[in-house]
């Protein structure tokens, strides 16, 4: 295959999408303007029918409930695949960490860190995850919901880290706990989905009472829902971070027997 | 309105076009932070605020921080390995 004949293939391809591109964009909607009936609806409707004030979360944990379920198990598969993937490789490790013994300085990817950095790092940690459970547990009322609390609290044990505060960092993550979390927030949605059909109605169906409209605790299973979201997230993103700093950290407890 | 988001717009394939074309990976891993932090702005502007929150999160937070940690990963076992070959 010569240049000129990959250049004229190219052409075809380039052509042919802009064209495809052109038809799709000269058919959009005006800026800003909303076409179709069924987000007009659900944003009148969800208020009365739900009592949650946010639209957008009682579409995901409620109207499409079936939807983020699958989502949810997505995130689950991935993180178990991320797990697998780099799971301690036996037969080597015992090898490695003899290796760092002996020679201790080896691998050094630390900057000397400014005292502020450390003290103000330290200091936020608390604030941070009173935001993440605001954040997580106020989905029906404003923009958020389980899934943002959960990444902003998964994210807190990186500013121990960023303190070099390691130890603490590791006794977070490494906790056997977390495991356990991860399994619990996934199998709570679906559990809460199977109680609807316990009662006589389809699955994840909204069964709880509803409350008052702007309380915490309305809405009913929306509320549930995201909070099992919340706690699988954040039980996910601290696996995943763990496991890919699992044999720094292990080495850097050699160092420091 | 029309104004700002056609500029963030803008500024989101310029700022991907940078991305790109940085050839360290700590900076570029900056750059996605900041080119994460526009695409919620975007959404914001666009009156999707559950998605730019989540766009921060994910956008700004994880996926800089995977990839750092996948880096931190790899830098520790070319460490290792070279540690391995002084040694044999």
């Amino acid at each position: 295959m010569t240049r000129s004949h990959r250049l004229l293939l190219f052409l075809i391809g380039a052509i042919g999408a802009g064209f495809i591109y052109c038809a799709g964009a000269g058919n959009m909607p005006p800026w800003a303007q909303y076409r179709g009936p069924y987000g007009d609806v659900i944003a009148n409707l969800a208020v009365y029918q739900r009592h949650a004030t946010d639209t957008v979360n009682a579409i995901t944990y409620d109207y499409r409930g079936f939807d983020t379920l699958g989502e949810e198990f997505i995130l689950f598969s991935a993180v178990t695949g991320v797990m697998l993937l780099l799971r301690p490789e036996l037969s080597k490790s015992g090898e490695n960490q003899s290796s760092e013994k002996r020679n201790p300085a080896s691998f050094r990817d630390r900057a000397t860190l400014s005292e502020t950095v450390q003290v103000f790092s330290t200091a936020i940690f608390g604030l941070w995850v009173l935001f993440g459970i605001y954040i997580g547990t106020h989905g029906q009322l404003t923009p958020g919901g389980g899934f943002q609390g959960g990444v902003i609290i998964a994210a807190a044990p990186m500013l121990l880290y960023i303190a070099e505060n390691t130890d603490f960092f590791r006794r977070i993550v490494s906790h056997p706990f977390v495991e356990f979390l991860e399994g619990f927030g996934a199998a709570a949605y679906a559990i809460v989905g199977l109680a609807a059909l316990a009662v006589g109605v389809p699955f994840l169906t909204n069964i709880l009472p509803l409350g008052t409209t702007g309380n915490v605790f309305s809405s009913g299973t929306i509320a549930l829902i995201s909070s099992c979201v919340g706690i699988e997230v954040t039980a996910a993103f601290t696996l995943v971070i763990f496991e890919y700093l699992r044999e720094i950290l292990s080495r850097d407890k050699n160092q420091e027997d | 309105m029309m104004i700002l988001g056609t500029g963030l717009l803008a500024l989101i394939a310029v700022s991907a076009f940078i991305i790109v074309r940085t050839d360290d990976v700590t900076n570029q891993l900056l750059a996605l932070g900041f080119y994460g932090l526009l695409f919620a702005l975007m959404f914001f502007v666009f009156q999707a605020p559950d998605v730019a929150l989540s766009q921060i999160t994910v956008g700004a937070i994880a996926l800089p921080l995977m990839i750092m940690l996948a880096i931190t990963r790899m830098k520790h076992r070319e460490a290792i390995n070279r540690a391995g070959k002084k040694r044999s």
